[in-house]
């Protein structure tokens, strides 16, 4: 081992003095050969003719010692390199356009493959991450109640009844992501927080940077103000590493918390795409959320996910079944009182489970898991037609060496010899192009996180590069270049010597098989660029109707407002004249169109249901659920959605007059079922409770409600001073012409005015409605982006096949020329030829891209992947720009001096 | 190798250049000349095969070769069996003469 590694080396590094020596053993040989020979009476011409021929060819027993050591193939492939490297030195314009179609081919795939590689694959960061399981409700479709953060999956009663049940699980805890507000006076400072059961940390093998982490003592029903753990990247950030940060004070909405520790450098929490900065126990929820909103102690309050350590010897399936025993149990003894009758029965046929969880959980990876997969075949076709542009240059280039191969191939090459040369060329664009394509695809990753990346969703992900990705990589640039490489290489060697030898330039027409080859690889682009095409257009066409889909209200040039005073701690009966109080002020500030206040603000993605009973008595039984809107007066003039028929909200309509409603269209035909409702009487049922009856007063044209893709919803609207469980929160919508900055500025001194401790905070309608596209948007731009790729390339491709065959035919085009052909029947010509390959291209692409569109089925708004005027507008495009591309050859052929033609041979 | 000489049954090169090697370090020309006197002329070794197996038994750490002059004055590459050689050398023996009365016993019953 040893001894062959130290002779390789030594092969390598001391090459002369080795083959010196070979050479000085070789000659002794002979001599004492000869020397034997004359001793037996030959005479000295004989005796060395005789050992020669013994020995055979010297090179060849010099050739055959090298090949027993392995420093030789390491140094063939070096001479290859550097033979292909100065090959490529000559050929700059060449190396050029295939070193960068490979760099963004191989860029593209490489960066969408590290984005999945980082939501999909990778696992959690903590001790044996392949040991964890998240415990929810097993196909748990609907419920009822209020619902809370990413992962609201369980209620608190739930969970404590789970830790007390459970087998499964050596260790178990819960947690719920939320946002905190850190600034203990003046405006928000949101972070991203925690609650998290006292296991979280133990449960998940996390060791303390500084003090101490929080365990199941710090979390105690009632633990009044405990401490909190920040994260690593929050104690740099916000405190500079400063290490007597723990024992400080830090304020969470405005309540006072002591930081106990600093969690170690790397962990981010169990969701990937996500981190956190402080994590606090789940018992001080009430507090900090305080007693009216506290999701704590109420049992339809869902907000926490469960996770847990599987013991030795038990899987998720065995730990599934545990848990369905139990239950039954469990759901018996944690039934919400307020449900009502049909609430209940399907909350008691819930069923526990557990689901693996080594990767964390990930609302990102839920939201582009599919639509990277997509990207990743999209980008994958791309580079395969970059691959195929280069294949076509390969083989025009291999068929000029024809000559040299011929002529190498005679003098005793072996043809794998000779492939081996000519793939280790191919070897080194593949290397060049794979290096330059990594650099690019980091920053092409980290655009597209940024891209992803919004203030109400701030992401982190760890764009690391792991052994997957190197793998990647590194299989991508082999696989890309024995594509583009193989087929020229054999072609190439694939030749009898002595013909081409024989053969002297080129021949009058063209009919080898040799320029099949080619006309297939051009086909097969026009067939991929063209589904590529009908994607990018799918996805493009999709985000126009999504962008233009007539929400049933205006969404520009209005500014959210939200106005939190509960620290103000106002008692209930004051809070709608408050709130008047701020609507009415805001109404006067200069420059102000019109405000309103929304429970729900529409397409903010919440959504408040309840039942409609219809008449003002009669059975429960006979209901049906209608999305739910508390709004002012005005609402419907600031979103200028058309009042049809009735009347707006007035100041008359407030608590103690007659209860009023107005309803949107669908509400009317569905629940009514009356073209003008004003006038109809109904209740409503929360819960188990019924209030009502109310009276509709007006009719409302149909607005999306919580997303801009769903179908026009029932929607009920009623009086926000007719509310009977007023809040300490009102979202506002505001309507101005003001500049954004100074209404900003007049609302925040507006508040400031009325007093300075509430919280106030904005969003621009519009901005937050496009938020909610964002995934249409990306892949709208990344497909258009790897269609117009595609396209071009392909465009390239049928440019060169053209080109060459004008240039092989020079001799028939001029003699036709010399027989009296004009110049437009040599176009026709030559168009013809591109015609075949486009029309044989586009047909299979359209075959093709009906096929593949299936798989964008689901991400498409308003449109079926297999839309007829999608598939036309591509083809056309397609067949325009690939037509264009060859009557620039085609002209240069007709254009062509008969007699120079024939003269050149 | 020439058309009196059997061919060598393959893999066997190296075990017979081991035993030559295992009385005396030798040169290339040496170990050729020892391999067919002992064999009374039946093998025959060219240098074509001979030297490629030096290099892969130097290789593998069977031989060590060092240069020194020989008898006409020239400087000629001697052979030797290291440590590993050696037991190479037994294992292969070993090893030979198993398949050898192996296969001696099959063509006995076989006639």
């Amino acid at each position: 081992m040893w001894a062959n590694l130290w002779g390789g080396i030594r092969g390598l590094f001391g090459k002369r003095k080795v083959e010196q020596e070979l050479d000085d053993e070789l000659r002794d040989f002979l001599d004492k050969s000869i020397a034997d020979k004359l001793r037996t009476g030959m005479t000295r011409e004989e005796a060395h003719r005789a050992a020669r021929l013994e020995m055979g060819g010297v090179e060849v027993v010099k050739e055959n010692v090298r090949s027993a050591s392995w420093e030789t193939h390491i140094e063939t492939l070096w001479s290859d390199l550097r033979f292909g490297a100065r090959l490529l030195r000559f050929n700059k314009v060449f190396a050029g356009a295939a070193i960068l179609s490979l760099a963004l081919g191989i860029g593209a795939n490489t960066a969408i493959f590290q984005l999945l590689d980082a939501v999909r694959m990778r696992t959690l960061p903590v001790k044996n991450p392949q040991e964890l399981a998240s415990v929810r409700i097993d196909e748990r479709h609907g419920f009822s109640g209020s619902s809370s953060g990413r992962y609201s999956d369980l209620t608190y009663a739930m969970w404590e009844q789970i830790r007390a049940q459970q087998q499964a699980f050596s260790s178990i805890f819960s947690w719920s992501p939320t946002e905190f507000n850190i600034s203990a006076s003046g405006e928000v400072h949101d972070v991203q927080a925690l609650w998290v059961s006292g296991e979280f940390f133990e449960a998940l093998g996390v060791e303390p940077a500084l003090g101490r982490l929080l365990t199941p003592a710090d979390d105690h029903l009632g633990c009044g103000s405990p401490g909190v753990v920040i994260s690593y990247s929050f104690w740099q950030r916000e405190y500079a590493g400063d290490r007597s940060v723990v024992g400080r004070t830090i304020s969470v909405n405005r309540h006072p918390f002591q930081i106990i520790g600093v969690d170690a450098a790397g962990f981010y929490g169990v969701e990937m795409g996500r981190y956190f900065d402080i994590a606090a126990p789940l018992c001080a929820e009430p507090i900090v959320d305080g007693a009216e909103y506290a999701m704590l102690p109420r049992r339809d309050s869902w907000w926490l996910a469960t996770m847990g350590r599987l013991k030795p010897g038990w899987n998720t399936e065995r730990a599934s079944v545990q848990l369905r025993t139990i239950s039954t149990g469990i759901f018996e003894a944690v039934l919400p009182p307020e449900f009502n009758h049909e609430q209940a029965k399907r909350f008691l046929t819930y069923r526990l489970g557990a689901f693996p969880a080594g990767t964390g959980v990930s609302s990102l990876r839920e939201d582009y898991e599919n639509p990277l997969w997509l990207l990743l075949a999209l980008a994958a076709l791309v580079l395969v037609i970059a691959s195929a542009n280069l294949a076509n240059l390969l083989l025009a280039r291999a068929s000029a060496r024809e000559r040299e191969m011929g002529m190498r191939m005679a003098v005793g090459a072996s043809r794998s010899r000779l492939i081996r040369q000519l793939l280790a060329e191919s070897l080194l664009l593949a290397a060049i192009g794979a290096t330059l394509g990594t650099l690019l695809a980091h920053s092409l990753s980290q655009l597209l996180v940024a891209s992803l990346n919004t203030q109400n969703n701030p992401l982190f992900v760890d764009l690391g590069t792991d052994w997957r990705m190197l793998g990647f990589t590194i299989a991508l640039t082999v696989s890309t270049c024995i594509l583009f490489g193989l087929a020229p290489a054999l072609r190439a060697t694939s030749i009898s010597p002595s013909i081409v030898l024989k053969e002297s330039g080129r021949g009058t027409t063209e009919g080898g098989s040799r320029f099949g080859l080619r006309r297939i690889l051009v086909v097969s682009q026009i067939a991929l660029s063209l589904t590529l095409l009908v994607g990018a257009l799918l996805f493009a066409r999709s985000l126009g109707k999504l962008a233009a889909v007539d929400a049933g209200f205006q969404r520009e040039g209005i500014l959210l407002t939200d106005i939190d005073f509960t620290p103000l701690n106002l008692p209930a009966e004051r809070r709608i004249s408050f709130a008047k109080e701020l609507l009415d002020r805001i109404q006067a500030i200069p420059g102000v169109d019109s405000a309103a206040t929304a429970s729900t603000i529409p397409l903010s993605g919440n959504m408040e249901i309840h039942d409609i009973l219809p008449g003002v008595s009669g059975s429960a039984s006979e209901n049906s659920p209608s999305a739910f809107d508390r709004v002012s007066p005005g609402f419907f003039r600031t979103l200028q959605t058309p009042l049809i028929a009735g009347r707006d909200f007035d100041e008359h309509d407030v608590a103690g007059s007659p209860l009023v409603a107005i309803v949107n269209e669908t509400f009317a035909r569905k629940i009514v079922k009356s073209g003008n409702p004003v006038g109809a009487l109904l209740r409503v049922r929360r819960m188990s409770k019924i209030s009502g009856p109310y009276q509709i007063v007006g009719l409302v044209k149909d607005t999306k409600y919580s997303d801009l893709r769903e179908d026009p919803l029932e929607i009920i609207y009623t009086p926000n001073a007719q509310n009977d469980r007023p809040g300490t929160d009102e979202q506002i919508l505001v309507r101005s012409r003001l500049p954004l900055a100074s209404l900003i500025s007049d609302i925040k001194s507006m508040a400031n005015d009325v007093n300075p401790d509430m919280d106030v905070s904005f969003d621009v309608y519009h901005r937050m409605i496009e938020e909610g596209l964002l995934r249409d948007r990306l892949m709208a731009r990344l497909s258009g982006f790897f269609g117009v790729l595609a396209v071009l390339l392909a465009v390239i491709g049928l440019y060169g096949v053209i080109s060459y065959m004008v240039a092989r035919r020079r001799n028939e085009i001029g003699i036709r020329m010399s027989l009296g052909a004009d110049r437009r029947s040599i176009i026709a010509l030559v168009l013809r030829e591109s015609l075949l390959l486009l029309s044989i291209g586009l047909a299979l692409g359209v075959a093709l891209a009906l096929g593949a569109s299936r798989a964008a089925a689901s991400m498409l708004f308003g449109l079926k992947p297999h839309d007829a005027t999608t598939l036309i507008t591509a083809t056309v495009i397609l067949a325009a720009i690939a037509l264009a591309a060859s009557y620039v050859p085609a002209l240069r052929a007709s254009k062509l001096d008969p007699m120079a033609a024939l003269r050149n041979e | 190798m020439t058309d009196t000489s059997a061919t060598l049954v393959q893999g066997t090169l190296d075990m017979l250049i081991l035993k030559t090697l295992a009385l005396e370090p030798l040169h290339g020309w040496g170990i050729s000349q020892r391999i067919q006197q002992l064999s009374h002329g039946v093998f025959e070794v060219n240098p074509g095969s001979l030297f490629p197996a030096f290099r892969r038994l130097e290789r593998s750490g069977l031989l060590e070769c060092e240069w020194k002059t020989s008898e006409n004055n020239r400087r000629a590459k001697y052979y030797s069996l290291t440590k590993a050689g050696r037991q190479k050398l037994k294992s292969e023996t070993k090893e030979w003469e198993r398949q050898v009365a192996a296969i001696a016993r099959i063509l006995q019953t076989a006639s």
